[in-house]
């Protein structure tokens, strides 16, 4: 996989709820709505279990972009996870800005199970900014990468997995 | 429990800038639960100066572990080959965890990776405020179970001073007025004349103003009282 220069593909990795979020991406498969391939997508049981580690971890392992997908505020099933995931979210960006990878290649959005365009908007939104931010800067100074080995980056599984296209780039 | 925060991500690699193989140690008890330098914070600190490193020239090796307990030798001995083996252990324990471990093993180079904060406690998830100064003479007894020490911006004894305004102190508007807490209870508990009882001095030479402190428990002790370090004497042996 092209890390660098003109055909680089962004590696995205989304972490999402087992409820409402996964799901969304199983209705924008179902609806046969694309969205970037590179998105690898890690189910949590609950976006409460958000953790700084795990996305830290992400981007050591060869993440250019990170973003969680959560319950709409006021509907998680656990009551509250979507809001600790938030603001895990908010204090995991200013680590990655004292690290020098920049916050803004982290991010979070809130999407019910029907909300299967705004699944596949997430990850373009995602896909774009990390394109216009160029390559994690890990990768400029330091080894190069290869897309099979994100570490603990695995896909979301099958439902997803088979509906990802090709990067629109 | 004793409370600390952890420092500066660039205070902390300029702290590491010569060495090619740190060692974070974490420590399992008071400051995981006030989530500075736990399991969860050793292994995002590692991460973060990892990332950091392999950004600039690259050449440092982080690795990170977490033991039980910095502050006493049994626990540390488990982290041995670990500290032996690294240039510079970043200490994510207390002030105390820290010291620790250049006494246990003082040929190793040790930084802190926190600032140790005070003795306090959780007030609300994520909140954490001081209740406690060690001062080696405690006057709760006095104050209905509320420190003046830790608590009033001047440890006054006999406050409150002329600065407190609304229940706050005149340091600031974030700042509750010790003495203010301590009348109200008082008030509230049927007992404010108690506060006309004369005390003797505080002994003040139990706090920092004594020097480094020191206990000796002979009964502990595993030397007969006799053998005990020169240090001793006049400890009632
Ligand atoms: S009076 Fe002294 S020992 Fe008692 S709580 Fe306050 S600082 Fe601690
Ligand atoms: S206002 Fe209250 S807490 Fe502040 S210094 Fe005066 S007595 Fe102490």
């Amino acid at each position: 996989m092209q890390r660098t220069g003109e055909c680089f593909e962004p590696q995205l990795t989304a972490f999402t709820c087992s409820y409402c979020a996964y799901m969304s991406g199983d209705t924008a498969g179902a609806m046969r709505i694309q969205y970037p391939a590179t998105t690898k997508v890690i189910k949590l049981p609950c976006t409460g279990k958000t953790d700084a580690r795990y996305i830290m971890s992400a981007f050591e392992d060869g993440a250019d972009g990170v973003y969680i997908i959560a319950c709409p505020i006021g509907n998680c099933h656990h009551v509250r996870g979507n809001e600790r995931a938030r603001a895990r979210v908010v204090h995991t960006k200013k680590l990655l800005d004292q690290v020098g990878l920049g916050g803004e290649r982290l991010d979070i959005f809130f999407l019910s199970a029907g909300m299967g365009e705004s699944f596949a908007q997430a990850a373009k939104e995602m896909n774009d900014r990390i394109m216009r931010l160029g390559p994690s800067p890990l990768r400029m100074g330091g080894k190069e990468v290869g897309a099979g080995e994100a570490g603990e980056q695995k896909n979301g599984g099958d439902e997803t997995g088979e509906q990802s296209v090709e990067a629109t780039q | 429990m004793i409370v600390a925060e952890q420092k500066p991500l660039d205070e902390i690699m300029q702290s590491v800038s010569e060495d090619k193989n740190v060692l974070v140690l974490g420590c399992g008890t008071c400051v995981t639960v006030c989530f500075a330098g736990g399991e969860k914070e050793a292994e995002i600190l590692a991460a973060s100066m990892r990332m950091r490193s392999e950004m600039s020239d690259g050449g440092c090796t982080v690795d990170h572990l977490t033991i039980q307990r910095q502050c006493e030798w049994e626990y540390l001995d488990s982290a041995a080959d670990a500290i032996k083996g690294a240039d510079k252990v970043v200490s994510l324990a207390c002030g105390i965890g820290a010291q620790a471990i250049i006494e246990r093993f003082p040929e190793a180079q040790m930084v802190p990776g926190l600032n140790t904060r005070f003795y306090g406690l959780p007030t609300k998830q994520g909140v954490w405020e001081e209740r406690c100064g060690g001062c080696g003479d405690c006057v709760l007894e006095y104050t209905d179970g509320i420190c003046p020490v830790s608590r009033c911006s001047k440890s006054l004894l006999n406050g409150p001073c002329g600065g407190s305004h609304d229940g706050l102190c005149e340091v600031s508007d974030e700042m509750e007025c010790a003495w203010h807490l301590i009348v109200e209870r008082m008030e509230k508990l049927g007992h404010l004349d108690r506060l006309e009882e004369m005390h003797e001095p505080k002994n003040w030479s139990a706090a920092r103003d004594g020097g480094p402190g020191k206990i000796v428990r002979e009964d502990l002790l595993r030397e007969p009282p006799g053998e005990v370090d020169e240090g001793e004497e006049g400890t009632g042996s």
